[in-house]
C-alpha cells in the first residue's frame, strides 16, 4: 500500500476552502435569517429575504436587463468573432499576428480608462444611458476570449479530418459542418459561457455607459452590499451565481461535439 | 486508368515535384517509394485533387481531371494518421461518403456493414474511434474508401505508425482485398520492404523526380542508379579506378571494358565462397533466422558484408575468401553494365 501523501492531501484541503469557503459563506446568508457574531452557523433560516428581493423592483429589473445585455453583447461578439476566428485560423493574410495580438492589446488597457474615453463618443452619438450602447461595450470586451479560444481551437483540428471528408465528395459547406464545426464547438460553447458569465458581472460598462438610464445587476450588487442588510446582497448574489454555475457545468457535460454532429446531419 | 504528363508542383518557390510522367494500368498495384520530401506524397495528393498542379495534366479513367476538384474525381484516400472523424462512430465514418451521395437510409447501412464485413471488422459499427487500436482505425478508413467504390485507391503510408508485425498482416490483407476486387492503387511508402512486398510496380522517387520504374525483381535485379541500388536492398559500394581494360576488387583484378572512375556494387547474397576469391576475416555475425549477416574486413581495410545460408556459419576471426557472381558498375549515379566477374590473376596482398 502507498503511504497517505498528508502533505499533498492538506494543500488540496486548504485550496478548496480557500476557493469554496467564501462561495459557501454567501450560500449561508442567503438562507439565513438571523446570524449573530459567536455563532458559527445562522440560528434562524429562512427564505425571508428571498421573498422580499424578488418583489423588489429595484432589483429584479436589473438583473434582467443584465440577462439581456449578456445575451445581446455575447451573441453578437460571437457573430462576429467566431468568423473571424475561423478566419485567423486558416488563412495566411498579411498583419494576421498582428491583428491577433491587437486583441490582447486592447486587453491589457484598463476598462474603466478605456469605457471613459469610448463614453466620450457615445455621448455624441446619444448612446450612453441606451441598451444598445451598453450591450456594444460589453460585446467589445467579450471579444478577446472569443477570438483567442475558438482561433486555437479551430487550428488544432488535424486538416487531415477535413481532407477526407472533402476527398470522399462532400461540398467545402458540408465539410465544415459534418467535420470542422463539431471538431470546434466544445470550444467555441466554453468561449460563450465565459464571455458570458464575464460580461454579466462587469461593472465598469454598466457605471460608465449604463448610467443613469440603464441600471445592470452588478450596479445593484454594489449598492445593496454597501447597505446593512447583508442579506439582500447574499440573495443577489445566489440568484445570479446559479445559472452561471449550472451554465458552466452544462458546457462541460453536454457540449460534445458528437452529439452536435448528428444534430447538424454529418 | 491513370495517366499523368509533365505534372509539376511548388510550394512557396521550393520545387516538390518536377516535370512527372506516369501512366498506371487498372487494377494495378503501384508502390511509390522513396525517402521524406522525395515528392511521393505530393503525387499522391495531386491525383487525390487535394492541391492543384503548377503545369501538367492529369487524366483519371480518360477523362481530363486536372482542375476537377477532390470531390469530385472517383478517388478516395486513406491517410497516414487514419483521419477518422472523432465524433462519429465507426458506422457514421464508413457511411459519410454514402450519405454525402444521398443514398437511401436502408442502402447506406447495407453497404457500410458489407464494408466492415471486407475489412473484418463486423459488429464494430458502434464503436468511436477512440475505442479501436491502431490497426483497427487504419481498417475503419480503408472500408470508409471502399464504402464509395473509387475507381483509384490512394494510400499514403498508412501502415508507417503501426508495429512491424500488424504492418506485415495488413500488407497481406491489403494485397488479397485488393487483388479480389481488382482496384487500382497507389500506395506512398518510404519502407522499401513494404513496397517490395505489395507492389506490381515500384516506382522510386528522389528530389521531386522518378528515378526509376520497375517491377521489385526487375528493381532489385537492375536498378537503374546508385541511389536506387543503394535504396533498394543492400549493395557493398566500392570506388574505383579502371586503366588497361582492368579493375581492381578486393585487391584483385577484374577484367572492365570501361575506363575511368567507376563505383562497383555487389549485393551481399551474391558472394559466394571461392577458394581463389578474395580474402577476408570474419568481423561479426548477425543470425537473421533464415540467413547470417556476416560483416567481413578486406586486407585492404574495405569493409564487406556477406549474406549466406546457416550452413555455411563460420566463426568469428575466420579467415575466408569470397567471389562475387555479379558486379554492378556505375559511373556516378548511371548503371554502366551489370557484369560476371572473371579473376584474370592471382596476387596475393595479405
Amino acid at each position: 500500500m502507498r503511504r497517505f501523501p498528508l502533505g499533498g492531501l492538506t494543500l488540496l484541503t486548504a485550496m478548496v476552502l480557500a476557493m469554496l469557503g467564501p462561495v459557501v459563506t454567501v450560500v449561508l446568508w442567503a438562507f439565513a435569517v438571523k446570524w449573530r457574531y459567536p455563532q458559527i452557523l445562522p440560528t434562524e433560516w429562512g427564505l425571508k429575504f428571498w421573498a422580499e428581493v424578488l418583489s423588489r423592483q429595484t432589483i429584479t429589473g436589473p438583473v434582467l436587463t443584465s440577462l439581456a445585455l449578456a445575451s445581446v453583447a455575447t451573441t453578437a461578439a460571437a457573430l462576429i468573432c467566431w468568423p473571424a476566428a475561423f478566419a485567423f485560423a486558416r488563412l495566411r493574410f498579411p498583419g494576421r499576428q498582428l491583428l491577433l495580438f491587437s486583441f490582447i492589446a486592447a486587453q491589457a488597457v484598463p476598462k474603466f480608462a478605456l469605457f471613459l474615453s469610448i463614453a466620450v463618443i457615445f455621448l455624441q452619438l446619444g448612446l450612453v444611458g441606451t441598451f444598445p450602447g451598453v450591450a456594444l461595450v460589453q460585446g467589445l470586451s467579450a471579444m478577446l476570449v472569443m477570438i483567442w479560444i475558438p482561433t486555437a481551437a479551430f487550428r488544432a483540428i488535424p486538416p487531415a479530418l477535413e481532407e477526407a471528408a472533402f476527398d470522399l465528395g462532400a461540398s467545402r459547406l458540408r465539410v465544415f459542418l459534418a467535420v470542422t464545426l463539431p471538431q470546434a464547438m466544445p470550444a467555441l460553447a466554453a468561449s460563450y459561457v465565459l464571455a458570458f458569465v464575464a460580461v454579466l458581472f462587469e461593472v465598469d460598462s454598466g457605471l460608465l455607459i449604463g448610467a443613469p438610464k440603464v441600471t445592470t445587476m452588478p450596479l445593484t450588487l454594489m449598492t445593496l452590499s454597501a447597505q446593512v442588510v447583508v442579506q439582500d446582497a447574499a440573495v443577489l448574489c445566489v440568484m445570479i451565481w446559479l445559472p452561471c454555475f449550472v451554465l458552466l457545468l452544462l458546457t462541460r457535460r453536454f457540449m460534445t461535439s458528437r452529439g452536435i454532429a448528428e444534430g447538424l446531419g454529418a | 486508368m491513370i495517366d499523368l504528363s509533365d505534372l509539376s508542383k511548388s510550394f512557396g518557390g521550393t520545387p516538390a515535384l518536377t516535370s512527372t510522367r506516369l501512366k498506371i494500368a487498372p487494377g494495378e498495384l503501384v508502390c511509390l517509394l522513396g525517402p521524406s520530401g522525395c515528392g511521393k506524397s505530393t503525387l499522391l495528393r495531386l491525383i487525390s485533387g487535394l492541391i492543384p498542379p503548377d503545369t501538367g495534366r492529369i487524366l483519371l479513367d480518360g477523362q481530363d481531371m486536372t482542375q476537377t476538384p477532390a470531390n469530385r474525381r472517383p478517388t478516395a484516400m486513406v491517410f497516414q494518421s487514419h483521419a477518422l472523424w472523432p465524433h462519429m462512430t465507426v458506422a457514421r465514418n464508413v457511411g459519410f461518403g454514402l450519405r454525402v451521395r444521398g443514398l437511401p437510409r436502408s442502402e447506406i447501412a447495407a453497404k457500410t456493414e458489407a464494408a466492415l464485413e471486407m475489412v473484418g471488422l463486423r459488429g464494430f459499427d458502434r464503436r468511436l474511434p477512440s475505442e479501436l487500436s491502431g490497426g483497427q482505425a487504419q481498417r475503419v478508413a480503408l472500408a470508409r474508401c471502399l464504402v464509395v467504390a473509387p475507381k483509384v485507391l490512394l494510400m499514403d503510408e498508412p501502415f508507417s505508425a503501426l508495429d512491424a508485425h500488424l504492418r506485415k498482416s495488413l500488407r497481406e490483407e491489403l494485397k488479397a482485398l485488393q487483388r479480389r476486387l481488382g482496384l487500382t492503387t497507389i500506395f506512398v511508402t518510404h519502407d522499401q520492404e513494404e513496397a517490395m512486398e505489395l507492389a506490381d510496380r515500384i516506382v522510386v522517387m528522389k528530389k521531386g523526380a522518378i528515378e526509376q520504374e520497375d517491377t521489385p525483381s526487375g528493381l532489385y535485379a537492375c536498378p537503374a542508379t546508385l541511389s536506387v541500388a543503394q535504396f533498394i536492398g543492400q549493395m557493398n559500394v566500392t570506388l574505383a579506378t579502371a586503366r588497361d581494360g582492368c579493375v581492381a576488387w578486393g585487391g584483385r583484378r577484374i577484367e572492365m571494358p570501361v575506363s575511368g572512375d567507376l563505383t562497383l556494387a555487389c549485393r551481399p547474397e551474391d558472394l559466394l565462397p571461392d577458394p581463389q576469391g578474395v580474402p577476408a576475416e570474419v568481423i561479426r555475425i548477425t543470425d537473421l533466422g533464415p540467413l547470417l549477416r556476416v560483416a567481413l574486413m578486406t586486407p585492404q581495410g574495405e569493409a564487406l558484408t556477406w549474406l549466406t545460408p546457416r550452413a555455411a556459419a563460420p566463426l568469428p576471426g575466420a579467415r575466408i575468401r569470397l567471389w562475387p557472381r555479379a558486379l554492378h558498375v556505375f559511373r556516378g549515379e548511371t548503371l554502366l553494365e551489370t557484369i560476371q566477374p572473371q579473376r584474370l590473376t592471382l596476387e596475393e596482398d595479405a
